[in-house]
């Protein structure tokens, strides 16, 4: 790699320095937008004891949902999961820690985390059991919850397009919690569709500009869809 | 009669107006997409990022980057916009959103609403109902008044573990239209056929009821 070139020619290179005991954060909502390819890696890589920070943990078989297969979440920080069997009985079986964290504080606390705000007051969760334990302070009336920001060692993205600086614009609604992900890791690795050269894409439309981001790798994604609706004939 | 649950979201549907930005829930809210009068523009919210939602795409146009909160594949209208987790729930607790609509297992006379968790069940989470809940200023509850045991959903203080403390005023219910105010549920329409009787029997909360509580009317 030289300057600002953040190319790398594989998956291995791509999450090279993951480590045990490491805190992950991915992007993705459900199985839309995931970073597939780099989870694979990690499944591959065989890392353990892993914390991570994703909006929900994939399904049996596929997205974050592989990583369970061989225990190698440790903790799960989302506000949505159990659409799985084999997580449902990790968690009854305390092989799994969770997090529970509504999704805007979730979202918020990785944006905070990426732009150096350590904590933030937010109502949402106010006399509920996500306050548990938390600092609250009144504004103008209102009761608020102080919410910590999260960064981690790694964050995983999934991009649509990247050039070769890693400036990288999402495709609809894939976007999701991935460019607030990319803000918030200590290294952060983006997988795309389409690597295209410097200058290629509009500055206007850059979601996530590249100084965020430390490595960008060419993936194939299989983008399988969760629940599968379409209109019927009228 | 009770409400069917296209009543029901047909009653939800005349709350709308013109030019207003909706965030719909799972379950009968979202029906009520079907029920938007034909002179009216709203522009739907699907809180993992997407303001315009469509309807269902045909098996042509399925596209696997493009789905709503439910995880179903959407489409968009003109006029959408595609943003961000964090600018999606900017919206939303930043008070942008109109109205909110959404289900829950319990609503009490001082507008605390449960829908998330039942103890000693599998919990699955929250998702974004909190941050709905304690972002909307307008925000309907629709649920059946009671259990199928009977029991009332509507309470003098939630029995289960809170999405919100004090942030419902409106409640539609399979019986009733019910708005709360001042530490009790006030009766404001009832569902054709069921009688003020069967509504107060089927409330545990604090219930004002009017002289006079016309029935709901549908078009």
């Amino acid at each position: 790699m030289a300057g600002f070139d953040k190319v790398v020619a594989s998956y291995e290179e791509a999450m090279a320095g993951l480590q045990d005991d490491m805190t992950v954060l991915a992007g993705g909502f459900g199985l839309c937008g995931i970073p597939e390819n780099l989870i694979a890696e990690i499944k591959r890589k065989g890392s353990k004891g892993l914390t991570v920070v994703s909006n929900n943990c994939g399904v049996d078989g596929f997205g974050l949902g592989v990583l369970l297969e061989d225990k190698q979440i440790r903790k799960m920080v989302s506000s949505y999961v159990g659409e799985n069997a084999l997580f449902e009985k990790q968690l009854l079986d305390g092989e799994l820690e969770v997090e529970l964290t509504p999704q805007g504080t979730l979202a918020e606390k990785m944006r905070a985390g990426g732009a150096g705000i350590p904590a933030f007051y937010t109502a949402t969760g106010v006399g509920t059991p996500v306050a548990e334990g938390k600092e609250t302070k009144q504004f103008n009336g209102r009761e608020y919850l102080l919410e910590e920001a999260i960064v981690g060692d790694f964050a995983i993205v999934k991009g649509w397009k990247a050039d070769r600086y890693g400036n990288v614009i999402y495709r609809h609604t894939a976007q999701n919690f991935n460019p607030l992900a990319a803000t918030a890791g200590k290294i952060t690795v983006v997988e795309v569709e389409e690597i295209v050269d410097v200058g290629e894409l509009d500055p206007t439309h850059i979601h996530t500009p590249g100084i965020y981001v430390d490595r960008v790798v060419l993936g194939s994604f299989e983008k399988r869809i969760e629940k599968r609706t379409v209109k019927t004939a009228e | 009669m009770s409400l069917t649950r296209e009543q029901m979201a047909q009653r939800v549907a005349q709350e709308l107006q013109d030019g207003f930005y909706v965030n719909l829930g799972i379950g009968i809210p979202t029906l009520v997409a079907n029920f938007v009068p034909n002179n009216m523009s709203v522009m739907l919210q699907s809180e993992n990022g997407l303001l315009g939602m469509g309807e269902f795409p045909t098996e042509d146009t399925i596209d696997a980057d493009m789905i709503n909160a439910g995880k179903q594949t959407v489409t968009t209208v003109k006029g959408a916009s595609i943003f961000s987790s964090a600018e999606s729930f900017a919206m939303i607790r930043g008070g942008h959103v109109d109205l909110t609509v959404l289900g829950a297992f319990e609503v009490d006379v001082n507008g605390n609403i449960a829908s998330w968790m039942i103890p000693n069940k599998l919990i699955k989470g929250m998702g974004g109902a909190m941050d709905l809940v304690a972002g909307a200023e307008n925000i309907i509850v629709t649920m059946t008044h009671a259990s199928k045991n009977g029991d009332s959903k509507l309470l003098s203080d939630c029995s289960l573990p809170l999405t919100g403390k004090g942030c419902i005023k409106k409640v539609l219910t399979d019986l009733a239209w019910l708005e709360i105010e001042e530490g009790a549920f006030i009766l404001k329409e009832r569902a054709p056929g069921v009688s003020v009787e069967e509504i107060i029997e089927k409330t545990q909360g604090k219930l004002i009821v009017p002289d006079d509580v016309p029935e709901m009317i549908f078009s």
